[in-house]
């Protein structure tokens, strides 16, 4: 592995190469697939939370015109559960099956799968369909309608953290709330399914995260070999955490099209996405700090408590992040899990971390103003310089350098720290500012690439582009190495035949697949400099460490032959390598992490209780970015998607029942463009050659942690009402003292 | 969405004998509510008749100063006419504070007028609503009701009315103009929409076999200061959790006439008749501001999770009367 320095390609600028495709409408994502025969299945959601299906009454919908077939409970096959395993790559997001048994576990999951030749018929039959249930009375709301905490599922500790609070001259004791949110991603979740053969092959469109899990988990569940069954995701309008392992829509659908012998598709609506397809679930979390009045950390006890759904769980592992925060000796976690009457939760953009740091970066603001502290220099006073939690030193760590130069950028010094202090028009400015932080991680990888006749090259890996701009990046991978241009590299994701790839997920992708496109570029050239130097070629009877690799051709002594030249000479349509790259021991040595700094500016006119956020300036260290252009839209977009949970965002779920009363685009605020601060994003560039041969981290994440609590932190100074519990809805802040009624 | 018939009314007669044959046939013009709710099965109707095709074009300036508009007269149509910025700016206000570019672009203007609740439980057919289902009970009283009315509800219905659009129309004075089988009527906006009561589906006074075919507003007041005060959750496309709509005549900084209407927090479009008297005759300033806000939110009666919406409303009317009066010429 050789460090890539002076990059020529990576590191710049580079327009997505699919984004011509995408906006005329030539990326087929996979609502647009299309199949001779498809049918078309529309779910019918439960209408209740909690009890049981007594009966279905499907008389009416099986004689609506164009359908086919109504799958369920009673009349759907004999499957079995996936093992449900991340480390055996089966991971699911809920185990149940579906139409497993009568129970309703949550509003919204299926009772039943209507498939008709039309999506129109399908719907209007689906609604059709008549349950009745027996409810239950003791349903479980969700977290924050009671006070239940749940079981322990993991805790942490070093030191003794109740012995320094027993001494410690300041404390800062404080509880934490996030509404449950949804990912929303643009393209709902849609399964097709088909089958092949007499030794039956299952083929599956999916728009997905990670085909390789669908495809492991679907062998699985329908007992076949994982080569009898492909997974195809060559487009995907997003995800967020809530497409990285399948859910059961997809299991009915393949189920449907094997039962009736032709090929079925089902697009989620978007309310049945919101219910049935996941969602950050609910936290509450207890921060204890101790300090001294220097505001030195002396304990921290971090308490938490998720959601998770009756039929399947998901730990969304709030305080992943403190142990490593900040130089303390003492520091204890503790996560616990609460079963309520939801649809089962799944990661959610920086899952866990990004509530956690909600929690401990409003209670280090808290802490600085006991202190009197400016909370910025309080951060610099408790600064890690090295991994508290392994005790191992940093890859590379520029939180410094974020949290200076972003406050320098935005302007941190001119604050007035009291309250309601600074003022324009009939708007109170608040001020606030939090840290950012992601871990890095890699995965194991293969990838293929072939240098083609007509002098074009092709780089295949099974991973899938979520949106993030996967496919750029591997062509400017090829590319830096080849010296060909970006524009004449064709790159293959999204497909279980080609070489296995890594779930686009937790801000893994970029250094996951480029060491191995890197590996499998090399070994291509491998190829094509052994028949340019064998007989016959080229380069015959020169060495071939001579041979020099620029600009698309070999060259050495002032001979030079274009890789398309070579391959004619030979009659060759191509030469292919293969790589392969995965984590070594470098994580025995250096601990791994992004950082970043946001400082927010809010406006909040005590006179309408108007509150919106004016200014964002973010500094982001992940590394080398590889392809800014992309690294920083990732970085705005999450910050857009920071707004919404700072402000915006939740879940509704009725008190009484559990039935959730707003999944649609009206009722579940999103931001909008009107929403849209002064964005200001630095991408810093301190490659992580520790990390991997192109410096890079990964960005996907980090831009979402610390945008929630630097806006609570900036509401808190315009209004003097610290609000700990999210979305900061404008009535909350009604008892401000400078409220105007 | 279930299967339903599909007819285009050449002319009003048409129209009208369509809805007479089918009594559970609905018009579409616009269709922002229609569609919406007919795929979310609130809706069902067994006909729809599409309108698009009568003669309901146009935006006139009538001999007595009044204007008249168009029942199929889009709302981004209306908000841009030269007539209704320059004599009705709250009119083009409200309507801009409302919904998409894409939705003001469909919709109309009777149709804004007869859209129907957001209440989510409303939209909900697996809910309780005496409003979709006479007598089933409402889940918003003792359910989630942040978005729900302080004022005008009922024991069986506390659903706002959501029109950015009919907020300014309360304000400037509206008259609607309706054709069925005996021909024309006409009524006043303000008389149009129903108190729920205990009878929540009954919405206006439409008959089943009429029609809206035209608008027409009462003569501008000049000069005039006007303000459309919108607080919602987020900046856009976001339907008010309380908006005022305020005109004032000035004569030396003593109000002449006065406006005021509330939208977001009412079971209708909310025309504040005794706040207004309370401003005539007043210096324009804060004090008297107070004062009307208060006469407007007087009956209000929030429910679990909506008393901000009292404080919000106050709020909207003191900022909009005194935007109204720095809006003044």
């Amino acid at each position: 592995m050789s460090e890539i320095n002076d990059p020529a390609i990576v590191g710049h600028q580079t327009p997505r190469i699919d984004g011509e495709d995408k906006l005329t409408g030539r990326a087929t994502y996979t609502t647009d697939w299309q199949v001779t025969g498809m049918l078309h299945g529309y779910p019918v959601p439960a209408t209740i939370a909690h009890g049981t299906l007594e009966a279905l009454e499907l008389d009416e919908a099986r004689a609506m015109p164009g359908v086919v077939d109504i799958l369920h409970h009673r009349h759907f096959p004999e499957l079995q559960r996936s093992p449900n395993s991340m480390k055996h790559g089966d991971q699911v997001s809920e185990v149940r099956l579906p139409f497993e048994d009568e129970r309703i576990y949550y509003h919204g999951q299926y009772i039943a799968l209507v498939v008709a030749e039309t999506f129109d018929q399908a719907r209007a039959a689906a609604l059709c369909v008549r349950a009745r249930y027996r409810r239950e009375h003791d349903v479980r709301p969700g977290l924050l309608s009671g006070d239940a905490e749940g079981e322990t599922v993991d805790d942490y500790s070093r030191g003794d953290p109740d012995i320094a609070f027993a001494s410690a001259p300041v404390i800062h004791d404080a509880t934490y709330t996030i509404a449950p949110e949804s990912h929303v991603p643009l393209e709902p979740h849609v399964t097709l399914a088909e089958w092949h053969g007499s030794e039956p092959r299952l083929i599956v469109h999916e728009s997905t995260q990670g085909i390789f899990y669908e495809r492991n988990a679907l062998a699985r569940i329908f007992d076949l070999p994982a080569e009898r069954v492909e997974v195809i995701s060559h487009y995907i309008g997003s995800g967020f955490g809530n497409k990285l392992f399948m859910w059961p829509h997809a299991v009915a659908t393949a189920a449907a099209a094997r039962l009736l012998g032709r090929p079925v598709k089902t697009v989620l609506p978007r309310q049945q996405d919101m219910m049935s397809t996941g969602q950050r679930p609910a936290s509450r979390q207890r921060i204890r700090l101790a300090a001294d009045p220097d505001g030195r950390l002396m304990a921290i006890h971090h308490d938490s408590t998720s959601e998770t759904s009756l039929v399947d769980r998901h730990v969304d592992a709030c305080g992943g992040a403190t142990p490593s925060a900040y130089a303390c000796d003492n520091v204890a976690t503790r996560q616990r899990l609460l079963a309520v009457n939801h649809g089962t939760p799944c990661p959610m953009r920086a899952p866990g971390e990004v509530s956690g740091i909600f929690a401990l970066e409003s209670a280090i603001d808290e802490l600085a103003l006991e202190l009197d502290m400016d909370p910025l220099a309080l951060r610099l006073r408790n600064y890690a310089d090295h991994d508290p939690q392994r005790d191992l030193p940093w890859s590379s760590k520029q939180l410094d350098v974020c949290l200076k130069g972003a406050a320098e950028r935005f302007g941190w010094a001119a604050r007035d720290p009291r309250i309601g202090a600074m003022r324009k028009g009939d708007e109170i400015i608040g001020y606030g500012m939090a840290s950012a932080t992601w871990f890095a991680g890699r995965q194991p990888c293969e990838a293929r690439v072939e240098i083609r006749a007509d002098g074009s090259l092709l780089a295949a890996c099974g991973t899938q582009d979520i949106g993030t701009g996967t496919y750029t990046i591997v062509a400017q991978a090829v590319a830096e190495l080849t010296g060909v241009p970006v524009a004449s590299i064709d790159v293959r994701l999204g497909e279980t035949s080609l070489p296995a790839g890594p779930l686009s997920g937790g801000s893994m992708t970029t250094a996951t697949a480029l060491p191995a496109v890197a590996a499998a570029t090399r070994d291509a050239l491998d190829a094509l400099q052994e028949i340019a130097v064998g007989p016959g070629g080229h380069f015959a009877g020169h060495d071939r460490a001579s041979l020099e690799v620029k600009e698309g051709a070999l060259v050495a002594k002032g001979q030079r032959a274009g890789f398309a030249e070579i391959l004619a000479r030979h009659r060759l349509g191509s030469v292919s390598g293969k790589g392969s790259a995965a984590p070594g021991g470098e994580r025995r040595q250096y601990s791994f992490r992004s950082f970043g700094a946001h400082f927010v500016e809010v406006r909040w006119d005590p006179g309408i209780s108007r509150l919106r956020v004016a200014r964002v300036v973010s500094s982001i260290d992940v590394g080398r970015a590889v392809n800014p252009l992309a690294a920083r839209n990732q970085v705005e977009g999450a910050i857009a998607m920071g707004i919404g949970m700072g402000l915006l965002e939740r879940l509704e779920y009725d008190p009484r029942d559990a039935r959730l009363i707003n999944a649609n685009l009206a009722d579940y605020r999103v931001p909008v463009h009107a929403d849209m601060p002064d964005v200001d994003v630095e991408l810093l560039d301190y490659p992580d050659f520790r990390f991997n041969e192109f410096g890079a981290r990964g960005i996907g994440e980090i831009g979402l942690t610390g945008i929630a609590p630097a806006i609570a932190n900036a509401v808190h100074h315009a209004t003097g009402k610290r609000v700990r519990d999210l979305p900061i809805t404008i009535e909350t802040l009604l008892d401000s003292p400078l409220i105007m009624t | 969405m279930k299967p339903f018939a599909f007819s285009r009314a050449d002319s009003l007669e048409t129209a009208v004998e369509y809805r007479q044959a089918e009594p559970n046939s609905a018009f579409v013009a616009g269709g922002t509510t229609l569609l919406d709710l007919t795929k979310l099965d609130v809706m069902r109707p067994s006909r729809v008749i599409d309108i698009n095709a009568l003669p309901l074009e146009g935006i006139e300036r009538l001999g007595d100063d009044r204007l008249r508009i168009g029942a199929l007269v889009t709302n981004a149509e209306l908000a841009r006419h030269p007539a209704v910025r320059e004599d009705y700016p709250l009119l083009a206000r409200a309507i801009l504070a409302g919904a998409s570019t894409q939705v003001r672009n469909m919709a109309t203007t009777a149709g804004n007028i007869m859209q129907r609740t957001r209440c989510p439980y409303f939209r909900d057919v697996a809910a309780a609503c005496n409003k979709r289902q006479p007598g089933s009970g409402c889940d918003a009283i003792g359910g989630i009701n942040r978005m729900h009315a302080v004022l005008g509800g009922s024991e069986a219905c506390v659903a706002v009315h959501p029109s950015d659009m009919c907020v300014a129309l309360a304000a400037i004075g509206t008259t609607l103009t309706l054709h069925g089988p005996q021909g024309e009527r006409e009524i006043d906006f303000a008389d149009f929409h129903r108190l729920p009561g205990t009878t929540p589906h009954l919405e206006h006074m439409l008959g089943d076999d009429e029609l809206i075919v035209a608008i027409t507003l009462d003569p501008p007041l000049r000069p005039l200061g006007t303000a459309y005060l919108k607080l919602r959750d987020r900046a856009s496309y976001e339907f008010a959790l309380a908006s005022a709509g305020a005109m004032l005549s000035l004569d030396d900084g003593m109000i002449g006439e006065a406006r005021l209407a509330l939208g977001g927090v009412a079971t209708r479009p909310w025309r504040c008749h005794e706040a207004e008297a309370l401003l005539v005759g007043r210096r324009a300033e804060e004090a008297a501001f107070t004062q009307a806000a208060d006469a407007a939110l007087a009956e209000a009666q929030p429910l679990s999770h909506n008393a901000f919406k009292v404080v919000l409303a106050r709020q909207a009317i003191v900022r909009a009367l005194r935007d109204a009066r720095e809006g003044h010429p």
